[in-house]
């Protein structure tokens, strides 16, 4: 279920603002990779382009390929919709539908495509999908409350149930625990350990601690001014990256003796 | 700072409750006493006066007691509860005026009697009025609330800001202003260049002249619910792959339906009551019409107004007859606000554990 992505040469804009460029990168399947970065620099920009929910934003464009399995993306003929299908999201805020119950914030992918589903399979998959983000035991009695009434760890929990749940190859995590304590970052990040069995992970953190212990391969992301466009600038494994980084930048942002 | 501090420190004095409601009424009773003597007594003078006494009386004796800070505070207070008040006065007396005439004649009668060849000395009833209130808004609201929701749909959702959306504003914001009297000659010119019929008179010429005057409102109120939707939730619906329309249809609305509700309601009620341009596109009719496409037609305040400026031999009837209609609209208006309060009570998002 999981894919390998190949990005080749992405410019990414907003209008004629080049965000982020010449990005080439080859992400590997059923593995974390965490996106670290100064803030503007591009991390969130670049995240988004990996499922097209970059040109949601009135203007925004890309430039250059992103090969999810063979396939080119940014193609022609390539509907993004089922694009989204394939590459799921986290937002950094945990986003539930105030109009749905527990349950149906599950099964939300399903039940908003219109697509017909079981009773039983539709509890089977509420439970496998919930068990999958570790919150069926904290909600099994009360799936039909209201997703909004859980606590914030417990709804961006929901928000990962709700984003395996319509059964994607990538998961795209843009800063999944920054509004969360620091309990329910470890429950997250146990999560993205178990995840990642199953599915090709990108996690963007501003937590460095977290990129060294979740991530398998982690990318620098830097940019040189303001009005500049952010880089790539290094891409390795995590141990490489954190211990004997090659870019001077990189070391600085990681020892904190940035800017 | 320091100072200040201590000074606060210091005024542990402090105007109780009691104290206040009796300078209250002290306040009202000296300016009751005075009006009374002047001979100006009416609700309006009374709270006028009685608050400046009030608030005057209030200031010196916090300021004595409690310190200048806390006398501020007060005197504010006082003024902006007076402003309330002043507010509310026009309020309650147009409430009062219109229930206390208007009851003599809610009776049987006007609710199920229309005037079809009543007298100049007999009575009647509103029903044809009721009716035609009734089947009139009712079609205007069938026009606009499509033709209002897809453009705030459109606005919100697919204008991006682009010269048709800024257009599109431009437009509703100037049809929000215009003149009743303008949609009703408007309407006349549509029947007239649609048919040839210079002299069509009937109800669907009424509604469309109110659904003229509905559309922007509608267009605005649900513009501004639909602007309330966060855009994480969009984004989130976007991320499980679910297309624009469904996200539309499915979360946005679904999301906003409290609100949409509320403001249709209220444009509804704000149509119910106008007169001018159903006075020159309906006719006027003074018998009951189920048919909104053939004859004329009457409403509410027209009845009202042909009641009162054509009273007949009777005019003291005809006269609280015009009065109830008023009141029976005024319930109308009324059992549409509670309605929308229940629509987003029920509707609104489900919080709470
Ligand atoms: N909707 C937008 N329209 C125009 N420019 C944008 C938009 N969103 C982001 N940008 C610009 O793109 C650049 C990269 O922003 P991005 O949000 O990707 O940064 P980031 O690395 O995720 O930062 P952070 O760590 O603070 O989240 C910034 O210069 C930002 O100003
Ligand atoms: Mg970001």
């Amino acid at each position: 279920m999981s894919k390998r992505i190949d990005v080749k040469n992405l410019d990414i804009y907003y209008s004629d603002f080049l965000a982020v460029k010449d990005v080439s990168v080859t992400i590997e399947p059923r593995s974390v990779t965490a996106l670290i970065g100064p803030s503007g620099c591009g991390k969130s920009t670049f995240l988004r382009s990996l499922n097209r929910m970059h040109e949601v934003i009135p203007g925004a464009r890309v430039e250059g390929e992103v090969i999810i399995d063979g396939e080119n993306l940014y193609g022609k003929g390539i509907d993004p919709v089922m694009v989204r299908r394939k590459v799921g999201m986290v937002f950094q805020k945990p986003n539930p539908f105030p109009t749905m119950s527990i349950k149906e914030n599950v099964l939300a992918g399903v039940k908003l495509n219109n697509k017909r589903i079981g009773r039983t399979d539709a509890d089977e998959l509420v439970e496998t999908s919930l068990r999958g983000a570790n919150l069926w035991n904290e909600v099994k009695d009360r799936l039909d409350k209201p997703g909004s009434s859980l606590s914030g760890g417990q709804q961006q929990r929901l928000c990962i149930a709700r984003t395996i749940a319509v059964k994607p190859e990538v998961v795209l995590m843009d800063e999944p625990c920054s509004a969360l304590d620091p309990i329910s970052t470890l429950a997250v990040e146990d999560l993205i350990a178990e995840l990642k069995e199953n599915y090709t992970i990108v996690i963007v953190t501003h937590n460095m601690q977290q990129a060294a212990r979740c991530s398998d391969r982690t990318g620098f992301f830097n940019i040189e001014g303001t009005g500049k466009p952010g880089q790539l600038v290094e891409f390795n494994d995590t141990q490489t990256i954190f211990n004997t980084p090659s870019e001077k930048a990189t070391e600085d942002y990681i020892s904190g003796r940035f800017g | 700072m320091t100072a200040t501090t201590h000074d606060d420190v210091q005024a542990v004095g402090r105007l109780e409750k009691p104290v206040r409601w009796a300078i209250l009424a002290g306040s009202a009773i000296a300016a009751i006493a005075l009006l009374a003597a002047l001979g100006a007594l009416n609700p309006l003078s009374v709270v006028i006066v009685g608050s400046l006494i009030y608030c005057t009386v209030l200031y010196v004796a916090a300021r004595a007691v409690e310190g200048a800070r806390h006398a501020t505070d007060r005197l504010v207070t006082g003024v902006v509860t007076t402003a309330f008040l002043l507010a509310m006065v026009p309020l309650i007396s147009v409430i009062w005026t219109i229930v206390s005439k208007g009851l003599d004649r809610l009776d049987v009668e006007f609710f199920t009697f229309s005037m079809r060849g009543v007298g100049s000395g007999d009575i009647g009833g509103a029903y044809h009025a009721i009716i035609g209130t009734i089947l009139t808004t009712g079609i205007a609201t069938l026009i606009s609330v499509p033709i209002g929701l897809f453009a705030a749909i459109y606005l919100v959702e697919y204008g991006n800001k682009g010269v048709l959306a800024r257009g599109l504003t431009f437009f509703v914001d100037v049809m929000t202003g215009i003149p009743s009297i303008v949609a009703g000659l408007f309407a006349i010119g549509f029947f007239t260049m649609m048919l040839g019929d210079v002299a069509y008179q009937a109800g669907i010429v009424g509604a469309v002249a109110l659904s003229v005057l509905m559309i922007p409102t509608v267009v605005r109120s649900s513009e501004e619910m639909l602007r309330l939707v966060p855009n994480e939730l969009r984004e989130a619906s976007y991320a499980l792959g679910v297309s624009k329309w469904l996200t539309i249809a499915k979360v946005v609305l679904p999301t906003a339906i409290a609100g949409l509700a509320t403001g249709i309601t209220l444009a509804i009620a704000r149509v119910m009551g106008e007169t001018a341009p159903l006075l020159i596109t309906m006719g006027a009719s003074r018998a009951v019409n189920f048919n909104p496409f053939e004859g004329s037609m009457s409403a509410l305040p027209l009845f009202a107004y042909s009641s009162y400026a054509n009273p007949g031999t009777n005019k003291e009837d005809s006269l609280a007859a015009a009065w109830t209609a008023a009141l029976v609209l005024m319930a109308l208006v009324m059992i549409l606000n509670i309605v929308a309060r229940l629509i987003s009570k029920f509707f609104a998002p489900k919080t709470g554990r």
